[in-house]
């Protein structure tokens, strides 16, 4: 569905992706794993088309990814970032509004109400702003945001970081859910136990390239994998 | 003097009709700013070229027609500009675009010498609006209560746009964070147009209205920038509160400065300006908090 052929980006002067390659499967989901500045978020961001593909080529179901995020998006992805990116000058319910604007037609799956049927908090958060949210509030705004543009694949940066134990747990039954509905995902997530435990696949990145490929349950019995590579 | 209620109404009327013309030129300045990062220098020649066109239509075809022709008329001039100007300098940084459209103003000045020569032009008031009104006790120009009925409608528009509408929440959006905002599939770039071409629009409608209190002459854009840019830093940039709390400051400010204090009156605005950015460099009501 999703494949990285030996893309390099990076930011300015400074190379992070250094001839990475991925794919991820239609209906499945691909964890991206590594330590900290190994370059998954770098990763996410290229294909989203916020940095550019210095080298390689992305495709999406076969065809050549856009280049620009509003492309990107266009073509069935959604995208969930790690800061969550919710619009502070916008209430809840103006931040999924402007989501569904463009991905939410009429018969669409995902639609305002099956997004609070998910996530009932946000129902009652509708007229609050942006800025007002919890963190744990604000990610399941940032998923249910991405829900509502109908995406064929979506893309999740550490949907985790930061919350509390039992919010973790939510998100995890919510991913769950999503993915047993047949939702292909990718994941970059520091959390080992939540990435290995939602993924079908796993890929390993250190220093901008793909180190390790293989499954939940392989990385899991393999602790020098773990070790080298994940400082767990 | 100062005991005198009617002294007080009257320099309100007037604070409140220069913080209007100077609403109508900040606002769009300041979400092309918030929005795009974009530092339009010229949009002060913008209001002259407002003024002039108003003016020269006005001569003709009367005061009415000039005032709907002079914001369409800067507003194509803006779609010129962004074209084969704007969208090119997008990615430059701000000393380039800084640089471009502050050459943009020398341009313009010139380019009206050229059209309208070197001589002030006048613009008649309207002769619906050429009398006196009574009002609270003074007798004020109708026109300029004119002027701040229209601003005061352009700005409930503009507010109402900005919060009720799904394109005044894209803006909002856009001016948060226009990387998100394109990742949701907002066309930002388009955004930014169209907002440019009513920023344009609204500062060929103040040049427009203002072109009868004035003179008209080439280098009003020029001297309408400073406030303006005054008014954007003060408020903060990005943001609708931001334009009207500027306007109003640097309308009461200048206004009441020059009856008031007459020989503080050129330094007040610029002493308030410096103790904003040492106490809230931000401005008062900056789009990102």
């Amino acid at each position: 569905m999703l494949d990285l052929n030996a893309v390099s980006s990076g930011y300015g002067e400074t190379q992070v992706l250094h001839g990475l390659s991925l794919r991820a499967e239609q209906g499945r989901v691909l964890a991206i794993l590594g330590r900290n500045g190994a370059g998954k978020s770098t990763t996410l961001k290229t294909i989203m088309g916020l940095l550019p593909t210095r080298d390689g080529a992305i495709r999406f179901d076969g065809r050549a990814m856009p280049t620009r995020p509003f492309d990107v998006v266009k073509s069935g992805i959604a995208y969930v970032p790690e800061t969550r990116d919710i619009f502070p000058s916008l209430t809840v319910r103006e931040n999924l509004e402007i989501a569904a604007a463009r991905f939410g037609s009429k018969g669409a799956d995902w639609t305002l109400d099956r997004v609070v049927d998910l996530f009932p908090r946000l129902g009652e958060r509708m007229k609050n702003g942006g800025a007002e949210l919890s963190g744990g509030e604000q990610q399941m705004l940032a998923i249910a945001r991405g829900l509502l543009m109908n995406p064929r694949l979506l893309i999740l940066d550490e949907p985790t970081e930061g919350l509390a134990p039992i919010i973790v747990k939510l998100i995890h039954d919510k991913l769950m859910d999503l993915k047993r509905a047949g939702l292909s995902m990718v994941l970059v997530e520091q959390n080992f136990g939540f990435a290995t435990s939602l993924a079908d696949d796993v890929v390993v990145v250190s220093k901008g390239q793909v180190v390790w490929t293989g499954s939940p349950a392989a990385i899991r019995a393999d602790e020098d994998v773990q070790h080298r590579w994940l400082g767990v | 003097m100062t005991h005198d209620l009617s002294f007080w109404t009257l320099q309100t009327l007037n604070a409140l009709q220069l913080s209007m013309l100077l609403f109508l030129l900040s606002i769009g300045l300041t979400v092309i700013f918030g929005l795009m990062h974009f530092v339009n220098l010229a949009h002060g020649a913008l209001y002259a070229l407002g003024a002039y066109i108003a003016a020269s239509v006005a001569a003709t075809a009367g005061f009415w027609v000039a005032i709907v022709v002079a914001p369409i008329g800067v507003a194509l001039v803006g779609v010129v500009l962004y074209g084969g100007l704007i969208q090119r300098m997008r990615k430059s940084g701000p000393m380039a675009q800084v640089l471009v459209t502050f050459g943009l103003i020398f341009a313009l000045l010139d380019l009206t010498r050229i059209f309208w020569g070197d001589l002030a032009l006048a613009m008649a008031t309207p002769p619906a609006l050429s009398g006196q009104v009574d009002l609270l006790g003074v007798s004020y120009p109708a026109y300029r209560l004119f002027i701040i009925a229209l601003g005061a409608a352009i700005l409930a528009a503009l507010a109402l746009a900005l919060s009720r509408t799904q394109v005044g929440a894209m803006i909002r959006a856009g001016v948060d964070n226009d990387a998100m905002a394109a990742c949701l599939g907002i066309n930002v770039e388009r955004l930014f147009f169209v907002v440019f071409c009513v920023g344009c629009a609204l500062a060929g409608l103040a040049g427009a209205v203002a072109a009868p209190l004035l003179s008209v002459t080439p280098g009003m854009g020029l001297q309408i920038l400073i406030p303006t840019l005054i008014v954007i830093v003060i408020g903060g940039l990005g943001s609708l509160k931001g334009a009207i709390a500027g306007s109003l400051i640097y309308g009461f400010v200048q206004t009441f400065g020059a009856v008031l204090a007459p020989q503080l009156a050129s330094v007040l605005i610029y002493a308030l300006l410096a103790a904003v950015l040492v106490i809230k460099p931000v401005g008062l009501f900056p789009a990102k908090g």
